[in-house]
């Protein structure tokens, strides 16, 4: 007796790929991220509503909230990018392999056979699915919830004119776009990293200290000449999008920058991966 | 009698494996024309750590078609790490191995579906419930049809006694009940090679007795077992051809009968006069005499029985008792290994 041919089903399946998705957002711990995510345009929104007397100052927006609702979600990010953001991500990233390599999932997988270089696409295609969604949470809870309590109307720019409505939800969807790929040049090193160790834990606060490393260090004068290269130094470049017309000095380096993250990386964690014992 | 005469070291066993793979290759491993009959087939398979330590060393291996071969070996004698090479999981340092006909790591894509394993234990998601870890499983095959997904998940779930507990998170599954989740996982597809490593570690005995009539009857199917086992009464109950490991080396391998027998049969006299006894078995030129209350035991070697009972009569010396002990698979293994299931030094 002999099993049926063991043929690859032809046409594309995405099947393994649902089953990663459904990995990621079925996990209650996942829900809580998301859920802590959320809950800063929330407060945010909240907190200046309640405030008679209006926001007087604070960072980036936050003055500018009771003027248009689509500010909570710009105020949001803002908060959001040095480190809740990055936090989603890397627990995400950092538990790809070494999370399915702790639980012994792994050596599964590999003898299913899951050939190792779609294994880490599938992966890498999970991570950027959960980055988007991630931004796309806090921008738009920022958004329903500014709308409902400041409304909505013409968005003014940085520049000192203002764009339509729609033009200006145009502009947070660019936003969001930018913000999400600076973050998965970000999960491209916790892809990287996870690949290393059968940690997961280890795998994520590697990245966290990587991302606050890279934002102390862009922070001194004195290293100005590596400011360039550092992964999280473009990220606030997302500003650009708010001018008119966009401007793009910031904008254009940061998706360079983030672009060969994401190259460098993924290379690094399919040389790693492709050819590393499955001892776990 | 020792040593590994089910063996040949082949030839340039130092060569880092069959380059090409082709099973028309003139070459120096022996066993490629003979690969047809063999579900896995492996010359020289050695695997040497980074910290210089030589797990395996030198592995053929030759697991008939058919067969229930039991692998076996105290605690770290490189079973586990031969297993983890032939599966793919580690990179041979030196050998070249095929399974199911196949020459390996090169054709894994299409000969791995085929060959189901549980290696060093299950491992699923905690957080997932038995049928949802199934259908992860499933969902990475990607030779199965998902159409069918449901009901070969299903009757997985059923041959291993688990439909009732199948919405139940893994984390809260016992020992047992996750053994037969890692079973049910390699019976999602019907396979022609099952590769398990304890398989019924942590089952109790109703689930060892139901586990081995499950491979039995997997093997009465054709499906070749190979059943990495402590314990030898299981191999004694299933297998039909034994490996034996010991310090990274295959120091026996073959039918279990023919191992069995190469093992030296032993006679035991039952004598009021022991001493007497074993003085005649001395003369007669008997190893290995025992002594064990009015039984007195000793290796036959080439001697017949009947001439062991002949002289004792002739000497004067009252036989109550006399019997031929076969040696069983523990004392094989004792011999080979020069040690019981001690952890290999």
């Amino acid at each position: 007796m002999s099993a049926p041919e063991a043929t690859v089903r032809a046409g594309v399946s995405t099947r393994f790929l649902r089953s990663e998705l459904w990995l990621v957002y079925g996990r209650r711990r996942n829900w809580v991220g998301a859920l802590v995510l959320a809950s800063v345009p929330v407060i945010l929104a909240v907190a200046v509503r309640l405030s008679s007397s209006g926001a007087q100052g604070g960072p980036g927006f936050l003055d500018l909230i009771t003027s248009n609702g689509l500010f909570v979600a710009l105020a949001a990010l803002t908060l959001e990018l040095p480190l809740f953001l990055p936090v989603a991500v890397a627990t995400i990233a950092g538990d790809a392999v070494a999370g399915e390599a702790n639980l012994g999932t792994l050596r599964y997988l590999i003898v299913t056979p899951v050939d190792r270089t779609r294994l880490l696409a599938v992966k890498f295609a999970a991570m950027v699915v959960f980055t988007i969604s991630a931004t796309v949470l806090v921008a738009g809870v920022g958004v329903l919830l500014g709308l409902a309590l400041f409304g909505g109307g013409p968005l003014p720019t940085l520049s000192g004119t203002t764009l339509s409505f729609a033009e200006g939800l145009g502009r947070l969807a660019l936003i969001c776009g930018y913000i999400s790929l600076c973050l998965v040049a970000l999960g491209a090193i916790g892809l990287f990293v996870s690949t290393l160790t059968e940690q997961p834990i280890g795998a994520t606060i590697t990245v966290l200290v990587l991302t606050l490393a890279s934002q102390i260090m862009d922070a001194i004068p004195q290293l100005s000449a590596i400011h360039e290269y550092l992964p999280t130094h473009y990220w606030l470049a997302f500003g650009d999008l708010l001018r008119d017309p966009i401007a793009t000095e910031g904008l254009r380096p940061g998706i360079l920058s983030a672009l060969a993250y994401v190259a460098v990386f993924t290379t690094a964690a399919w040389a790693r991966l492709t050819t590393r014992d499955i001892s776990s | 009698m020792t040593g590994p005469a089910a063996v040949t070291p082949p030839p340039g066993r130092d060569d880092a494996g069959d380059p090409d793979g082709s099973a028309l290759a003139p070459g120096p491993a022996p066993r490629d024309d003979a690969g047809a009959g063999l579900a896995i087939s492996s010359t020289g398979l050695t695997k040497r750590f980074r910290s210089g330590q030589v797990a395996v060393d030198g592995v053929d291996l030759a697991v008939p078609v058919g067969s229930v071969y039991g692998f076996l070996g105290p605690n770290g004698s490189g079973k586990t790490t031969s297993i983890r090479m032939l599966l793919g999981l580690l990179r041979p340092t030196a050998g070249s191995h095929r399974l199911l006909g196949e020459p390996m790591p090169d054709r894994a894509a299409q000969v791995l579906p085929r060959v189901g394993a549980l290696v060093e234990g299950p491992a699923f998601h905690p957080y997932l419930s038995g049928v949802d870890n199934l259908r992860r499983t499933d969902a990475a095959d990607r030779t199965v049809d998902p159409a069918t997904a449901r009901d070969r998940i299903d009757r997985a779930l059923d041959r291993v006694g688990l439909a009732s507990a199948a919405g139940k998170r893994y984390r809260h599954y016992s020992l047992g009940m996750r053994q037969r989740l890692g079973l049910a996982a390699t019976l999602l597809r019907p396979r022609d090679l099952l590769v398990l490593d304890e398989p019924t570690n942590g089952l109790d005995p109703q689930g060892t007795r139901e586990v081995r009539s499950l491979l039995l009857e997997l093997a009465a199917a054709g499906t070749t077992v190979v059943l990495s086992t402590h314990l030898l009464s299981e191999v004694q109950q299933v297998c039909s051809h034994v490996g034996v490991m010991h310090r990274g080396r295959l120091v026996a391998q073959g039918p279990l009968d023919e191992l069995g027998a190469r093992s030296a049969a032993r006679a035991a006299v039952v004598s009021p006069r022991p001493d007497d006894a074993a003085a005649v078995l001395t003369r007669l030129g008997l190893a290995g005499i025992r002594h064990d209350g009015d039984a007195v035991t000793a290796s036959l070697g080439d001697v017949e029985p009947e001439a062991v009972v002949a002289a004792l009569v002739h000497a004067g010396v009252p036989v109550r008792g006399f019997r031929v002990l076969t040696a069983d698979l523990e004392e094989m293994f004792v011999e080979l290994t020069g040690q019981g299931f001690d952890v290999s030094a």
